[in-house]
């Protein structure tokens, strides 16, 4: 049986498995940015804050993926169920490039820009909104760019624990030898992530502010 | 056309000054002190040019008036209200600022650049769109062609105006000028000074201009304050400056001569 005939006598599980792939990404993706996105300003803000904050960001960088989905088993609301558990796991991995991307986009505006905006009388808070956030937003864009890639590889780890999406193929067929099986697992997730990196490098440079 | 704005007339001597520094000194966190006992006041109408090389303290002296950086001793009154008893966003609206050309909001049209603080003061539309276009005409640019253009798409001289324009926007009865023209060549800059020496919006507003060229000091200032290592050296009218003994200022003069004597010789 060839690759393609594999891939089309079992489309609807792969596509089961890649919808599953998404929600799993999606869901982490719009808590990373939830949380990440914030804890960026105040450490742009805050600068003593930025080696709690980005050191903690780091260390749950470091875990390896399994191991971080162990660790996580024992916490109680969490490891309840095996979608809530990889969701949380795949959000701390994403934090740490929006945290820093927020960060240092903020920072690296222009400090004429922002004594202009401070010397016309814009509150911390407009200033935020309306310069600081709209011309860093591309640096930001960036720092979700990465971040995506990378959790839509390690969310394949997530079947593990019992979370589904692709890695479900990916240990069926390594548990069987099956090669097959293993790239109906990673072709869908590449291919995710290839156009999840498109996608959003194309908004990247839409929003990229261009220099005066 | 009108000369330099110049109302030092006997009346506004004895009024109340419109900005006076009394002993106002900044240190940087660590101690060290970038300005020391700095006194000047500063009358209604008048141009107050502070003239410095770089590091003197002109610009910390400038942002402590509009309390973008926080005395360190003594006070600052505007209008004869100590700063820090304004709010310090009300006080900075009511003080026009103008930077190199680089302060313009990239991600802004200059549309948008030029009414900000209308915007942040909720002015109606019709009204910030009338006094948008009033500015362009007044800095000479036109307005059809400008307007919805971004910064990036316009040369450095049209920025520098649309700088100026942007800090006239809400009309403040006092402007503070950081080196306003000082990104711009020599040929756009002399044009821009001799502009905005004859600009007649200007000539009713308290200025303070920080600079470090000579010429730009005697062209635009009714006085010159001299700065060298965070302090006040001298204060001259223009004809005093030319024939000031203090060294740092004979310095100055002694450029300034050399510079015309090379150029009469070319």
């Amino acid at each position: 049986m060839t690759l393609l005939q594999f891939f089309s006598r079992h489309h609807r599980e792969i596509l089961q498995g890649t919808l599953e792939h998404v929600w799993l990404v999606g869901i982490a993706m719009l808590l990373a940015v939830a949380v990440g996105l914030p804890l960026g300003i105040l450490v742009a803000k805050r600068p003593w804050l930025s080696k709690p904050i980005l050191g903690g960001a780091n260390i749950a960088e470091t875990i390896p993926s399994l191991a971080l989905f162990g660790f996580l088993l024992p916490v109680p609301w969490l490891g309840g169920r095996a979608d809530r558990l990889a969701i949380a796991a795949l959000a701390l991995y994403a934090l740490l490039p929006i945290i820093r991307n927020t960060s240092t986009g903020i920072v690296d505006v222009n400090t004429a820009i922002h004594d202009a905006a401070r010397g016309m009388g814009m509150t911390e808070r407009q200033i935020l909104l309306q310069v600081e956030l709209p011309l860093s937003f591309s640096t930001i864009l960036a720092g979700i760019r990465v971040a995506t890639v990378l959790t839509i590889g390690i969310a394949t780890i997530a079947a593990a624990v019992g979370a589904g999406g692709l890695g479900e193929f990916i240990f069926r067929g390594l548990a069987m030898v099956n090669n097959q099986l293993i790239l109906a697992g990673a072709i869908p997730a590449a291919l995710l992530a290839l156009g999840a990196d498109f996608i959003l490098g194309l908004l990247e440079r839409r929003f990229r502010p261009v220099r005066a | 056309m009108t000369g330099p704005p110049n109302h030092s007339s006997a009346a506004s001597d004895t009024a109340s000054p419109v900005i006076e520094l009394r002993n106002a000194s900044y240190q940087l966190p660590d101690g060290r002190a970038l300005l020391h006992n700095l006194n000047i006041s500063v009358k209604s109408g008048e141009t107050l040019v502070l003239l410095g090389r770089s590091g003197a303290g002109k610009s910390t002296a400038l942002k402590m008036i509009n309390r973008m950086l926080e005395l360190s001793g003594g006070e600052i009154l505007v209008e004869g209200k100590s700063t820090l008893d304004w709010d310090p966003i009300k006080l900075r609206r009511h003080i026009g600022y103008v930077i190199q050309e680089i302060g313009l909001f990239p991600h802004y049209t200059i549309e948008r650049n030029i009414s900000l603080v209308p915007r942040l003061e909720h002015w109606p539309a019709d009204r910030t769109r009338a006094r948008v276009a009033e500015l362009m005409k007044l800095v000479g640019l036109k307005p059809e062609e400008f307007l919805h253009r971004f910064p990036h798409q316009l040369s450095g001289g049209q920025r520098q105006r649309i700088g100026i324009a942007r800090a006239l926007a809400a009309d403040p009865p006092i402007l503070l000028m950081d080196e306003p023209f000082g990104a711009l060549d020599p040929l756009t800059r002399g044009e821009l000074q001799r502009e905005f020496q004859q600009l007649e919006q200007l000539i009713r507003k308290t200025i303070v201009l920080v600079t470090h060229h000579v010429g730009e000091a005697l062209l635009l200032g009714t006085r010159i304050g001299v700065m060298d290592s965070g302090v006040l050296v001298g204060m001259y009218s223009p004809k005093e400056f030319l024939a000031a003994k203090e060294p740092v200022t004979a310095v100055y003069v002694a450029n300034l001569r050399m510079n015309q004597l090379a150029e009469a010789q070319k």
